[in-house]
């Protein structure tokens, strides 16, 4: 019985999408930052899979076809930044200096404080892509060879937490300026983090989604750059 | 047929990205090829916006979706991260914190020297 409905590729690409499902509702019942449709469903499929002794190659075999569609997902996000290009164009200067400081601190404090718990580089490489958008970050870690699933966790973090957290620390050190509310909640927080900055107004979710590409693409240059004197 | 076409797009530029990766011996990701070229092409109106905007835009509105899979996948990473987890967790946390002080403050700065600047100009015309 249990072979008949496992033994199917829809089994993993069913699960996974009923599970995005149930996060889905949950979010749009209680608004909270903590219930990430995302986590939800991971949480539910991992133990899931856990309870029932189902393998996660079992599971991997019908929901791998839908991580095909990660590269496509990402080439569209070509059209957010695209429709952003305006504001792009007003604070450019600011954008790019502010975000490329923001990636190179990035990447010295990560390094820095893994070294210190002498983590081995794979983990190193996983939560160097961090801050930027699960695609992008995904394609970050696999050029250098991290693992997967580690990058997910560590996005996960840097989302959820600015947008708990994010508002005190904007509060804390006095970042007042629209433009540079919205680039800090995208460039550290990703869609996750934009979502609380719509909450400030127009200009901070115009920066917010704008910030978000334009990290994921200095990232994919400074990271390499940064790993390569490791 | 339109949301087909637009998907034809989209997927052209995702293997033209593909095949940039294979070519250009360089630590990028072949999804970060396609976008930049599909970006270069709205900007030059190559492609016009309409041609992939619906389905672009809920292509994104989905997209956690398409990393459920490697999510998952970490209950096989659960030895690697054993013992781990803190300092996981706790650089991940310090870093994005400082990004956002680091990013917004830089910002600000900027900003503001650009408005003072503005402003001097306007007095001394």
């Amino acid at each position: 019985m249990a072979n008949i409905l496992t033994d199917s590729i829809y089994f993993g690409m069913f699960f996974s999408i009923f599970a995005f499902w149930i996060g889905f509702q949950i979010q749009k019942k209680w608004k909270n930052p903590f219930l990430n449709p995302m986590l939800i469903s991971v949480v539910l499929i991992i133990s899931t899979l856990l309870v029932t002794k189902i393998p996660f190659s079992t599971y991997q075999n019908g929901a791998k076809y839908l991580s095909y569609f990660l590269t496509p997902v990402t080439v569209c996000l070509a059209v957010p930044l695209y429709k952003q290009i305006q504001v792009l164009k007003d604070n450019l200067v600011a954008v790019l200096v502010s975000i490329g400081i923001g990636c190179i601190a990035h990447g010295i404090i990560v390094i820095g404080i893994m070294t210190a718990f002498h983590m081995d580089h794979a983990l190193l490489y996983s939560l160097l892509p961090k801050s930027i958008t699960t695609a992008i970050a995904l394609g970050v870690s696999a050029e250098l060879g991290g693992i997967s699933g580690i990058t997910v966790i560590g996005v996960m973090i840097a989302g959820i937490g600015g947008a708990v957290v994010g508002p005190f620390v904007i509060k804390l050190c006095h970042i007042e300026e629209p433009v540079a509310q919205g680039l800090a909640f995208g460039s550290a927080s990703h869609a996750i983090g934009t979502s609380k900055a719509i909450e400030y107004g127009e200009i901070q979710a115009a920066m917010s989604s704008l910030a978000i590409v334009v990290t994921g693409l200095m990232t994919v240059v400074i990271v390499p750059i940064i790993a390569s004197f490791l | 047929m339109n949301y087909m076409f637009q998907a034809m797009i989209i997927f052209g530029f995702s293997l033209m990205g593909e095949i940039l990766h294979a070519i250009i011996p360089a630590p990028i990701p072949a999804s970060v090829y396609g976008l930049v070229l599909l970006f270069l092409a709205l900007l030059t109106k190559l492609v016009k916006l309409e041609q992939v905007e619906t389905t672009a835009e809920y292509m994104i509105s989905i997209m956690p979706l398409f990393f459920i899979e490697p999510t998952v996948g970490l209950m096989e990473s659960f030895g690697i991260a054993r013992g781990k987890v803190i300092p996981l967790v706790l650089t991940s946390a310090v870093s994005f914190i400082m990004v956002m002080i680091v990013t917004g403050l830089t910002a600000q700065f900027m900003i503001r020297k650009k408005k003072s600047n503005k402003k001097e100009g306007q007095s001394n015309g």
